[in-house]
């Protein structure tokens, strides 16, 4: 079996798989990071989104070998080394914006990735953006309120910096 | 000013902390040393009989420890229903044997045929391709019907493919009969109730282990009931007592009923782990759980409502068709019965009421309870002949629902179906809701949209749902096979704080957080004091467990029962302590005090007394601090509300927007308002889903042709609005200690009418009367041009 190396929040990490091993597969049973969830098999649901050099990718469509050497973030990743939440993690339990928790830690990565390059995202923008993330507890009112408060709360701090 | 902690808090959810940062366990997310991977070969054909099936390649694969096949299974019972409904010949309903293993037929695309366990899934799956199956395809029944018209059965020993003929109430039927034929109006409809598919984002998973040397089994399971589980699975399928069995159901990512279940799959691994010796695995892919997670709803219904001259509603009749799917599923049969003919009353005063239901066996999934279970069909029919009614005479259906309401001052209130209302004030959440939509300025907004092409409607619907189901002895009567009470262990610590085992199980409610908050409020602690067990037999009392909007109305009473008994021991080791008599000892805010003295104790001190019994009435009080009850309530609770959804369709596309929606609820009294907000928005999602977008479709075959998350229309963000959502019209609950009535099902149940309704009413100048749901874009604007053909050129 080939070998495949990356850096998974931050740590230098390889092991074995076959070369039909998806990346959800690898972080899930290889490295036991079962924050990542598998909700589909179409692609569709969004609850297995991490973060692969930056940008959200649903990990059950890559293969480990895709991510050869790349930089990847899990939802196990987002909070500080001290287990500060991030603001995004803090706001969604704020504004309960998680019920059952299952497709959870896709929508924070998801989200996430949207504030990095919209600090200010409209309703509809982030609903849009959404797409490819169900959630079937939450009706996704407070999902949404959530993301929207940590971008006023995030953008605030960074005015607060300048 | 709001309350920081306990009853009427909105405490943030300690559940969320390991949510949000992947901590949750689910039970995909455990392994246990040297687990194997079992992989079901099911049937692609929705009908056939098994003509040859060869596993010695699969079994010879590499990585292959076992293939199994019915043959293995002689000696394990049946999967077993949970409710018995008589037929109204009074003959026990049809209930053919639902194998683990299909034996020599299948009778839906997805029943079980082969299992593989392997080393790895992948080595299962690759095995799977190797199995030698050849199926000689049988006609297949899909259609209600034509299903009971005769031809193919699914079960040889099923006649007419009829489970059961059910009538109720019989003896109203007459008067039912005669009422329809005098009144001055008789509105009749006929209507499809979509079946559904309840999708919990987590995938069903089982993980069954033996530990021969204790002669022990566990399964770990996607569970909302382990301890139902238990018994069911223990009892009827594996022979396994109770004592040798742990049924453990972890985080559960979402349930909405299709969880509550005892599956073949969960068995299978508690089988095989013993056959084979080390633990196996099965987790259902998505393609999986659309064939194999019991569906939802599939009502085909005739409804009529008989009014007089003054518009008071006279009599209702009903027939139903209820799709049972190719087994009974363990609650299936009381859906359709019990949980739809009792609610028939609505929030009116309707005098004589008849439904006949026949169930029908089809070769398709097992349908059973999905969130709201025979209550969302029965408002859906009754909040849609209203409407349509109120259309027909030309009067306002705000108007003729309120000139038939059950008014504040008729409770308690006797149904002519059974049931007996407790308490309710349905005006007043219509009011409110009509307010909160500011239904006064709709015309308004209905010719703005007219300016821009576009169809504005607004809908309404009232509802009243039953929660809670009880009491046992009542339950009993009507055929279900088990109690319907909740058991509540509270353990007080030494150092006082207090652990909770609960019979009712979290997966997604937030229970955690809620039940602490009502323990919190009565022992005047901390709510961090107090923590929360569910889940695991081997902790918790046998319990019920989570359906049907019960766990606060019938757990929650369970523990406040053990609270009450803690506090009554509690105040006889004070008033010791205190050299008081014990009615003079008052507990307030976590103090004993002796009235008219300054004398007082900590609750820590007492706590600690109990089990370090030194200064102790050794002779009449046994030491420690722990007290365990089973509630079993007195009667339902009836959570009631009103819905207001407001719609834009344009003509062009058929295409809605719900431009609002607005729920006034009233579900007694309330713990925490911020969570029961989020379970209103989330029964809005499923209810609104099920009225615009979802729908099981099958074909002729009966391949389920909606079987994907790119077939299957789950609503995204972008289909769905900020919702209203309204609890301050509260008449508390009169038969238990919270005076609360459950609100998990509420947003499902009054939400589809009040969507078609605003539907209809934004294409009733098209003449429009009615279109089945999901109200898809197609259904939508073939509707206009087949009412209106000219309006639309």
């Amino acid at each position: 079996m080939p070998r495949v190396s990356m850096v998974v929040n931050g740590a230098e990490v390889s092991g074995d798989v076959e070369g039909r091993t998806l990346l959800v597969q690898f972080l899930r049973e290889g490295l036991g990071l079962t924050g990542t969830h598998v909700g589909c098999d179409t692609s569709q649901c969004g609850a297995c989104v991490v973060h692969v050099d930056g940008k959200s990718v649903k990990a059950c469509t890559v293969f480990a070998l895709a991510a050869e050497g790349a930089q990847v973030t899990t939802i196990e990743g987002m909070a500080a080394p001290d287990g500060t939440l991030s603001v995004l993690q803090a706001a969604f339990r704020e504004h309960h914006g998680l019920q059952c928790g299952f497709c959870t830690p896709g929508m924070i990565m998801s989200a996430a990735d949207l504030l990095q390059h919209n600090a200010d995202p409209s309703e509809a923008e982030v609903r849009e953006w959404l797409d490819g993330n169900f959630c079937r507890c939450t009706g996704y009112h407070n999902i949404v309120k959530a993301i929207l408060a940590a971008a006023a709360e995030m953008r605030g701090a960074s005015v607060a910096a300048e | 000013m709001a309350k920081d902690q306990g009853i009427g808090a909105s405490t943030k959810r300690r559940e969320d902390l390991r949510f949000i940062t992947g901590k949750g366990q689910y039970t995909d997310d455990i392994n246990r040393p040297g687990q194997l991977y079992c992989y079901f070969l099911r049937s692609d054909q929705a009908h056939g009989t098994i003509a040859s099936l060869d596993t010695a390649a699969a079994a010879g694969a590499p990585g292959v420890k076992a293939v199994f096949t019915a043959a293995d299974l002689a000696a394990v019972g049946g999967v077993p229903c949970g409710w018995q409904v008589t037929d109204r010949n009074g003959e026990p309903m049809k209930e053919p044997k639902h194998p683990i293993l299909a034996e020599g037929k299948v009778r839906h695309v997805g029943d079980p045929i082969v299992a593989i366990v392997a080393e790895s899934l992948e080595a299962a799956r690759d095995a799977a391709e190797l199995v030698d199956l050849s199926i000689e395809e049988l006609p297949a029944v899909i259609d209600m019907k034509s299903a009971l018209a005769g031809g193919a059965l699914v079960h040889d020993d099923v006649p007419g493919n009829l489970c059961f003929d059910w009538e109720f109430v019989a003896e109203n039927k007459g008067a039912v009969d005669e009422a329809i034929a005098n009144a001055a109006h008789v509105t009749k409809l006929e209507l499809v109730n979509n079946r559904l598919v309840a999708n919990p984002m987590e995938p069903r998973a089982a993980i069954g282990e033996y530990d021969a040397a204790r002669d022990e089994h566990t399964l770990f399971t996607t569970s909302q009931n382990p301890h139902v589980i238990r018994l069911l699975m223990g009892a009827f399928v594996l022979s396994i007592p109770e004592h040798k069995l742990r049924v453990v159901a972890p985080d559960v990512g979402g349930g909405f009923g299709s969880k509550i279940y005892h599956y073949a799959e969960e068995a299978f691994v508690t089988w095989a782990a013993k056959a084979i010796g080390r633990p196996v695995k099965w987790t259902a892919d998505r393609s999986e759980a659309f064939v194999t997670d019991a569906q939802g709803r599939d009502h085909v219904t005739t409804i009529e409502l008989a009014l007089d001259a003054d518009h008071n509603f006279t009599a209702l009749r009903c027939h139903t068709l209820s799709n049972m799917g190719a087994y009974l599923s363990t609650f299936a049969p009381c859906i359709p019965t019990w949980l739809h003919g009792t609610l028939l009353a609505g929030n009116y005063r309707t005098p004589v009421i008849y439904t006949n239901v026949q169930a029908v066996f089809t070769n398709t999934v097992p349908v059973d309870a999905y969130r709201g279970a025979g209550r969302p069909e029965a408002t859906y029919q009754l909040e849609r002949v209203i409407d349509k009614a109120a259309r027909e005479l030309g009067v306002d259906p705000a108007e003729l629902r309120r000139k038939n309401f059950i008014a504040p001052d008729q409770f308690p209130y006797q149904t002519p179906v059974a049931v007996q209302y407790d308490t309710g004030d349905y005006a007043a959440t219509l009011d409110k809701a009509l307010a909160l939509s500011d239904s006064v300025n709709f015309p308004a907004r209905k010719a703005e949209s007219a300016a821009r092409g576009k169809l504005r409607g607004l809908g309404i619907a009232s509802y009243i749902e039953a929660c809670g189901i009880a009491p046992s002895s009542l339950v009993g009567a009507l055929g279900a096979r088990a109690g319907l009470y909740e058991a509540a262990t509270v353990r007080v610590n030494p150092t006082g704080s207090i652990s909770v085992f609960t019979g009712s199980h979290s997966h997604g409610q937030g229970h955690e957080t809620t039940f602490a908050q009502v323990v919190a409020d009565m022992l005047g602690c901390d709510e961090s004091a107090v923590d929360i067990v569910h889940g695991d037999t081997s902790k918790v009392p046998f319990g019920m467990g989570t359906y049907g909007s019960r766990s606060l109305a019938v757990g929650g009473s369970a523990i406040v029962k053990s609270v009450e008994k803690i506090v009554a021991k509690a105040k006889k080791i004070a008033a010791h302590l205190l050299e008081a008599s014990e009615t003079d000892i008052a507990f307030e805010n976590g103090q004993f005090t002796v009235a008219g003295t300054d004398r007082s104790l900590a609750w820590g001190d007492v706590c600690l007394a109990a089990y370090v019994p030194h200064k102790y009435p050794i002779e009449t009080l046994e030491p420690g601090l722990e007290e365990t009850s089973f509630y079993d309530p007195a009667n339902f609770t009836y959570p009631a509300g009103a819905y207001v959804a407001e719609v834009e369709v344009d003509p062009e596309t058929g295409v809605i927007e719900v431009a609002n929606f607005v729920a006034a609820d009233d579900f007694g009294n309330v713990v925490n308002p911020m969570i029961v907000e989020g379970q209103v928005h989330g029964g809005l999602a499923q209810g609104i889903g099920q009225a615009m977008m979802e729908s099981a479709v099958y074909d002729a075959e009966g391949q389920l042709r909606s079987a994907s998350y790119m077939d299957y229309a789950m609503p995204r963000a972008s289909d769905l609005p900020m919702f209203t959502v309204d609890h301050s019209c509260n008449t508390p609950c009169t038969h238990n200690p919270l005076g609360v009535k459950g609100c998990g099902e509420a947003g499902a149940i009054g939400s589809p009418p009040a969507l078609v309704n605003a539907v209809i009413d934004a294409l009733s100048a098209h003449g429009v009367t009615h279109i089945d749901m999901p109200l898809s874009p197609r259904r939508v604007w073939e509707a206009i041009q087949a009412a209106r053909p000219m309006a639309a050129e």
